[in-house]
């Protein structure tokens, strides 16, 4: 099943144990606590959950972007290419960004700046990074419109002018202008209807093999990872519950908490039957329990899970499922009635 | 065959011109033509600077100081159409000589104001902390004191001349500018292209000053436009009392204040520089309101 062009060794990317919180006046939101995973050239990983999971502020911790204050970063290395991420002053940070890693952001019709036209905008992304004059790099600005399927003439326009889909690709060409090694998606196509949805997707696929960039999907969507990932990390109140390939995952699910979210997903074969969402609100980030966050919402808890902290059980080399449950040796979800 | 051709030929038009930008100011103009009032107070400063140019080329020093007493008070007629003055010197030709220091001083004290102002009221808006309190604290004192007043003070250190003039008024213009930016660039910090800037890598001034401040300069004009208006006021106010212009120079307020002891005798020597006060101050406020609405590309259709 992998793709044997994107198989290389080489890691682009490498998060160990990162944890971040946002310190308010009252209370603290413990936001991620402790992710670690990694990404290896050309691979893309989708990062999974509902909102709340601490997905995007994992993505913002990547770039070293986490706002501050209230953000603070406790502990954890993020490796970028060789970069630490969390120890390099401002002006190094100003070269990694955009130019090894870049990020699309999840609505496009804030992102870009609504009084600059878009040609400009790619450009500046493009000189910031590389010696260029201003005509080549609006040159290459008007290449990178072309390949996201907008005519060129079109890069004097203002984002007004565009409509939702059209500026997403913007987005996307601003992104890769200076072709980095890992593009973070945050929600990329959430803002988009579906038709144009898709052909987002298609184009940052098409993207991705042709630069051989590294991709992170950040979605609440099952459907956009099963199209776009190799690798699956599921979310849950800042801890990856579980994480594997696209087939470990949806094929051989392990956590409850996953299957919940499979469960919860309308399947056009079995219209009439009543959807099984999970039940209960995500886990307040402010007051977490002592133990698994997901027990209060878990129909296979038992005490044991709700004292300490889960345990981490390997599946096989590439599938890990953080659940106590699995202590047991015989224990087992349900399962969810394979989708066709 | 000639349709295929022809066909190469447009195609190559257009891969030629799909190089060039639209120019942002020839979009802007052209919104700009439409509005009346707008090209009723442009038309307006353009024949004041033109006047102003011909009042260089053929109007001498002379022309406007020289005393000629048998020829005072005259009424506007053929040959001194806004008639002469208490030392029967052409007021025609006075009132035009002053158009370069109503003018000057109206350009260049707003510029030094927002040059100075933007650029403080940006790096307090946008960097916040201590950075905003003390350019904050500083703009407060300023505004705190009267416009007129910080210029006679000003004045009266430095002493009366044009440049200590157009100095004095262009510091009272500081701090207006300083708290507009600012609370522009607040209203605009926050915004996801902001961060959406940051992870391309650039830097925090860069981001500042060619990212948030575009977004925040349209109200900044137009308080600039209306600016230019009350500090020609000022510039004339301040002559008036005496602190501007050493009086025999034809400064406008100069004029007004010069007048004022006939007026009853001869009106026309206040009415006139009057109305040229008048003509520019509506002009810029007219032009004001007209780039608003012109420099904002939401309204680009």
């Amino acid at each position: 099943m992998i793709d044997e062009s994107t198989t290389n060794s080489e890691v682009v990317l490498e998060v160990e144990d990162l944890v971040v919180h946002y310190e308010l006046k009252n209370e603290t939101v413990k936001a991620v606590n402790g992710v670690s995973f990694s990404l290896t050239k050309g691979r893309s990983i989708g990062l999974v959950g509902e909102t709340g999971a601490g997905k995007t502020t994992t993505a913002l911790a990547i770039m070293n972007l986490v706002p501050k204050p209230p953000g603070v970063i406790k502990s954890g290395t993020i490796d970028v290419c060789g970069y630490k991420m969390l120890e390099l002053k401002p002006k190094q940070l100003e070269k990694i960004r955009g130019k090894e890693i870049s990020m699309i952001f999840q609505d496009p019709m804030t992102s870009l700046n609504p009084v600059i036209p878009v040609g400009d905008q790619i450009a500046e992304s493009v000189r910031l990074h590389e010696n260029v004059s201003a005509s080549q790099a609006y040159d290459r600005a008007v290449e990178m419109l072309e390949l996201v399927g907008i005519p060129g003439e079109r890069a004097g326009e203002y984002p007004h002018q565009f409509s939702g889909g059209m500026r997403q690709r913007v987005l996307i060409a601003i992104a890769l202008a200076c072709n980095p090694r890992i593009l973070i998606a945050d929600e990329p196509t959430t803002a988009l209807d579906v038709t144009i949805q898709a052909q987002v997707l298609n184009m940052i696929n098409d993207l991705k093999k042709k630069f051989g960039t590294a991709l992170i999907m950040i979605t609440h969507d099952l459907g956009v990872v099963a199209k776009m990932c190799d690798d699956v990390a599921v979310m849950y109140a800042g801890r990856i519950v579980e994480k594997g390939t696209l087939e470990d995952v949806f094929n051989d699910t392990k956590h409850p908490y996953t299957e919940g979210l499979f469960n919860s997903l309308p399947d056009i074969s079995k219209k009439g039957t009543d959807l099984k969402p999970i039940p209960g609100q995500i886990a307040d980030p402010t007051r977490l329990p002592e133990g698994c966050a997901f027990a209060p919402r878990c129909r296979y808890a038992t005490d044991a899970c709700r004292e300490k902290p889960p345990t981490i059980h390997q599946i096989s080399p590439t599938h890990f499922v953080e659940c106590t449950a699995y202590d047991d040796p015989g224990f087992h979800i349900e399962g969810w009635q394979n989708h066709g | 065959m000639t349709a295929v051709t022809q066909k190469q030929g447009q195609s190559a038009t257009l891969a030629s011109r799909r190089y060039k930008k639209k120019s942002g100011f020839v979009e802007s103009w052209n919104r700009l033509k439409t509005n009346p009032g707008a090209m009723f107070g442009l038309i307006v400063l353009i024949i004041m600077v033109l006047l102003m140019i011909y009042s260089f080329l053929f109007i001498t020093k002379d022309d406007v100081m020289a005393i000629n007493s048998g020829n005072r008070f005259k009424p506007p007629s053929a040959q001194h159409p806004f008639g002469t003055d208490s030392m029967g010197r052409d007021l025609f030709k006075r009132t035009i000589y002053g158009t370069r220091y109503s003018l000057t001083v109206g350009f260049f004290s707003v510029a030094f104001g927002f040059i100075v102002g933007v650029f403080f009221g940006t790096i307090a808006g946008y960097f916040g902390g201590w950075v905003e309190e003390i350019i904050m604290r500083v703009s407060d004192v300023m505004a705190s004191i009267p416009g007129m007043l910080l210029g006679m003070v000003i004045v009266a250190v430095l002493g009366p001349s044009f440049l200590n003039l157009l100095i004095a008024i262009g510091i009272s213009n500081i701090s207006g500018f300083v708290r507009m930016a600012r609370a522009s660039v607040l209203s605009v910090k926050g915004s996801e292209f902001v961060e959406a800037a940051r992870a391309i890598g650039m830097s925090e001034i860069r981001i500042a000053f060619s990212q948030v401040l575009p977004n925040s300069i349209s109200p900044l004009i137009v308080t600039a436009t209306a600016r230019i208006a009350t500090s020609v006021l000022a510039a004339a106010g301040l002559s008036f009392i005496g602190f501007g212009v050493p009086v025999p120079l034809p400064e406008w307020g100069a004029l007004i204040s010069d007048g004022r002891n006939y007026l009853s005798l001869a009106p026309h020597l206040t009415l006139f520089p009057g109305i040229f006060i008048m003509l520019v101050t509506f002009a810029c406020s007219l032009l004001g309101d007209g780039l608003r609405d012109a420099l904002d590309p939401k309204l680009k259709q």
